[in-house]
């Protein structure tokens, strides 16, 4: 769908992006990663050519971006910024039917689209006439998502979206951003330097040094297949977070075992990260906790003991593997 | 002045139709300038965001017209653009350019970095950004700069009566030659009155949120050719000839008032500031101005005065005036002051002062160069018996008036001299003298008539029929009052005078006042 070529920009002596190559496929999330001022925001905003390359090509589903002009590209491609750049003087309606207007829709259209999109986005109507300042921070970072998925854009770019929020704001906007159908079809590129953020949120995470890649591929091949000592170093502090992440029930299923007691009242599909049934027994505090398979349609009840247990295990088999 | 007193809201009353007249002309200029100065600042403020390294150049030429001073930058105009409106109007527009580009240019270059970024990653192409972002938000701090601008416009406006562009300045300027509070108050009331006013709306215009303010922003174009519009209300009634006089000969019974009341000469005015009149003679922009008799510009510019055949004008005989103290000490003095009597004509004294405020000759030279052809000089005699202390006030013949006595006390006695030249207007140096701090300057009859003894109107009109009944009343009267002799006249008059370029007097055959206005009523 997105296909870097040896992307390169210069800003006097820094060499901001240095040769960078990738490529992203349809309904893909990709997330860059890495230490600020490695030049992941240079390489998004080439993108949309709000920064034009030195040199290199970027295609999108196999048309370079600069066959085209530059606001057409724009206005298919959603953009979300850190600080999300509302229209302070635009109301939110008026904030989130910028790109509508510009297409020229119609406004019962327009209108139609945002009152859908605040529905999935959890945002009440009464908002639509306040400006941005009246806003709380979480409430104006979904303004901005609504803003860049307002006209359906296949392809999307987020440039540290969650970045100014607080981490239970956070982790609840982390969640609905994984729920939302609307975003499930769309090829994301993300930009991050929150570790933990990259691992919940991506489908391959490309990390970056020094205006390079030093490694592309799935959060469990950079945690369990790093390249180099650069990626294993800086994944070492977050280590086992990380692998309570991307570990999944279903993965240690074979090392459960299955207790017998049923408590039926809650069931956790399988397909839940570790990290979310150690969640679920810290605000539950209860003694055992019911895992269901959704394709074998077998439950199991099992206690904090055996699930990590079950996780030491699978570990010494992976090293083994 | 045994009329009772006038008070301010009476002389409003009394000159309500020029109240209006000059408001309405002030509003006008204000808003013209204003409105122009928008059109030409904002796009240029605009160009200097998107062409950086432009920004120091233009902001600092916008700066420096600032820091010309009005009067200053309102005589550079004259050459240019004649007198009038236009040249008012330029000046204007250059003083409010700055802070509009100024703001204009903060302003856009203070949008959050981030929302531009947006409104460009949204597919907004730059005209887009800029009427859909950058100038809504930066609206509050152009107007801000608008606001400056216009309360410096109607500030500065004031200055437009010195080259006949009307406005408020007129009651001002008008008031200050003629010492007439409730006319500078007539003028400078409503003038403070209107920065105010325009001040305030425009803050409220300014506090308003972004919603209401687009709405106002379009009826902005609008309301301002509107105001500016009064200007040309108060259209000037056509005439033969036109006429420009100072503010102070506009107000005076010795000059506009009695050549109504006693020529009944009609002739369309405009007020224009002394030091331009003359130039705007010259290019023909005036026709009759008033002006002194024996001003170098006279020679410089060929005009002629016409002969004041009625006598409206009181005469101005300069003579040396000296305290009778001083007369006393320095038993040489009148003598050798009394050297100079009779031997200046009128049109000798417009040749000396043409020497010095054209010729750019110093006085002493032309002091100097006048004695020997009068064979009247000597050289320094180098005495140090006494020091005589001569005075002068701040204008060209005096300062040559001054240099001739010098040289003749040096020359025929043995008198050192010490020179205080330049104490500024007829006050300061007749304070100067009565305070034992001068000993002698030359003053002039109708000055130590009018200015100096405050003598009533009535006195005046009778003592107007000859020079030499004034020359008397007032050494009579100086000798009584203040115990200062004049000593004999020095021959010409500096009176105040109506002239015309030459060429024209000759072409339409007008020789003296009646001429004029003969000439002015046949059809
Ligand atoms: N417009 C610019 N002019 C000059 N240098 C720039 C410019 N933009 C970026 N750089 C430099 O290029 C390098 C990469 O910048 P970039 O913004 O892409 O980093 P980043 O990975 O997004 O960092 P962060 O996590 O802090 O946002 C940095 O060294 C930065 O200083
Ligand atoms: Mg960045």
């Amino acid at each position: 769908m997105i296909k870097v070529e040896r992307l390169i920009k210069t800003f006097g002596t820094t060499k901001a992006v240095d040769g960078i190559s990738f490529e992203v496929n349809e309904g893909e999330n990709m997330v860059l990663l890495g230490t600020s001022g490695c030049g992941k925001t240079t390489t998004l905003k080439m993108l949309n050519r709000l920064i034009e390359p030195d040199s290199g090509t970027i295609a999108i589903n196999g048309k370079n971006i600069h066959d085209q002009p530059a606001e057409l590209l724009r206005r298919g491609i959603g953009y979300v910024l850190q600080n999300n750049g509302l229209f302070p003087h635009y109301t939110v309606a008026e904030n989130i039917a910028i790109v509508p207007n510009l297409l020229k829709w119609d406004k019962a259209k327009t209108q139609k689209r945002i009152d859908e999109l605040l529905e999935k986005l959890h945002l009440s109507k009464d908002y639509l006439n306040t400006y941005p300042n009246e806003l709380s921070g979480g409430q104006q970072q979904r303004i901005g998502l609504a803003r860049a998925l307002v006209a359906d854009p296949p392809v999307l770019l987020m440039d540290e979206p969650f970045g100014a929020l607080d981490n239970v704001t956070r982790s609840k906007i982390h969640a609905e951003f994984l729920a939302l159908d609307e975003l499930k079809r769309k090829t994301i590129i993300m930009v991050t330097h929150d570790v933990q953020e990259a691992f919940e949120l991506a489908d391959r995470i490309a990390l970056m040094d020094k205006g390079k890649i030093v490694q592309i591929g799935t959060p469990a091949d950079l945690l369990f297949k790093p390249a180099n000592d650069f990626v294993s170093d800086f994944l070492k502090e977050q280590h086992l977070q990380l692998e309570f992440k991307i570990i999944k029930l279903i993965d240690i299923w074979e090392h459960l075992p299955d207790t017998g007691k049923k408590t039926n009242t809650s069931q956790l599909s399988a397909k839940a990260g570790i990290w979310e049934a150690l969640e679920t027994f810290k605000f539950s505090s209860r003694e055992s906790l019911d895992i269901f398979d959704e394709k074998s349609k077998e439950v199991k009840g099992i206690t904090f003991d055996q699930l990590m247990a079950a996780f030491s295990k699978y570990k010494t088999h992976k090293a083994h593997e | 002045m045994n009329e009772h007193q006038q008070t301010l809201w009476e002389f409003m009353q009394q000159q309500a139709d020029k109240l209006g007249v000059q408001t309405m002309q002030h509003i006008g200029l204000t808003f013209i300038s204003l409105f122009i100065a928008v059109l030409v600042g904002l796009p240029l403020g605009i160009y200097i965001t998107r062409k950086k390294q432009l920004s120091g150049i233009v902001l600092g030429i916008a700066g420096i017209l600032q820091t010309i001073p009005s009067i200053a930058l309102l005589g550079f105009m004259i050459p240019v653009l004649g007198i009038g409106a236009k040249p008012a109007i330029v000046a204007l527009l250059l003083y409010a350019l700055l802070p509009i580009i100024r703001n204009t240019y903060t302003g856009i270059t203070g949008v959050d970095a981030s929302v531009k970024e947006a409104a460009v990653a949204m597919g907004m192409n730059k005209w887009q950004v800029l009427f859909k972002v950058e100038l809504p938000l930066a609206m509050p701090v152009i107007l801000a700069g608008i606001r400056t601008a216009t309360v410096i416009n109607v500030g500065v406006a004031t200055l437009a009566s010195y080259i006949a562009a009307g406005g408020l300045g007129e009651f001002i300027f008008g008031g200050i030659s003629l010492n007439n509070t409730n006319m500078i108050l007539a003028g400078a009331i409503p003038a403070a009155a209107l920065a105010i006013l325009f001040d305030f709306l425009l803050s409220r215009l300014q506090r308003l949120n972004f919603k209401k303010i687009k709405g106002a922003v379009k009826m902005a174009p609008v309301l301002l050719i509107l105001l500016s519009g009064l200007y040309f209300i108060p259209s000037a009634y056509g005439s033969k000839l036109t006429a420009g006089f100072t503010p102070e000969f506009m107000g005076r019974q010795d000059g506009n008032l009695g050549l109504i009341s006693k020529y009944g000469l009609k002739i369309h005015t405009i007020v224009i500031n002394d030091a331009v009149m003359y130039k705007a003679a010259q290019e023909k922009e005036l026709d009759v101005i008033s002006g002194y008799s024996t001003d170098g510009r006279l020679k410089a510019y060929n005009l002629v005065v016409l002969d004041d055949d009625k006598k409206i004008f009181p005469p101005y005989y300069a003579a040396p005036i000296v305290r009778e103290d001083a007369l006393r000490k320095f038993p040489e003095l009148e003598k050798t002051l009394n050297l100079l009597a009779g031997t200046i004509t009128d049109s000798v004294m417009t040749e000396l002062n043409y020497k010095t405020d054209y010729l750019h000759q110093t006085p002493e030279r032309v002091a100097k160069d006048f004695l020997v052809s009068k064979k009247l000089y000597k050289p320094e005699r180098g005495g140090h018996e006494a020091v005589v202390r001569i005075g002068s006030k701040i204008f060209g013949e005096q300062y040559i008036l001054a240099s001739m006595y010098t040289m003749l006390i040096k020359g025929y006695t043995n008198y050192d001299v010490a020179t205080k030249t330049g104490l500024g207007g007829t006050k300061i140096v007749f304070d100067a003298m009565t305070n034992d701090q001068i000993d002698v300057y030359p003053e002039y009859t109708g000055t130590g008539l009018l200015a100096i003894l405050q003598t009533p109107t009535q006195t005046v009109t009778k003592l107007q029929v000859s020079k030499d009944s004034t020359y008397n009343y007032v050494q009579a009267e100086f000798k009584k009052r203040y115990q200062i002799k004049w000593l004999k006249p020095i021959g010409f008059n500096n009176a105040y005078a109506l002239m015309m370029r030459e060429q024209q007097a000759k072409e339409l055959n007008i020789k003296t006042i009646s001429n004029l206005k003969r000439y002015l009523d046949s059809k």
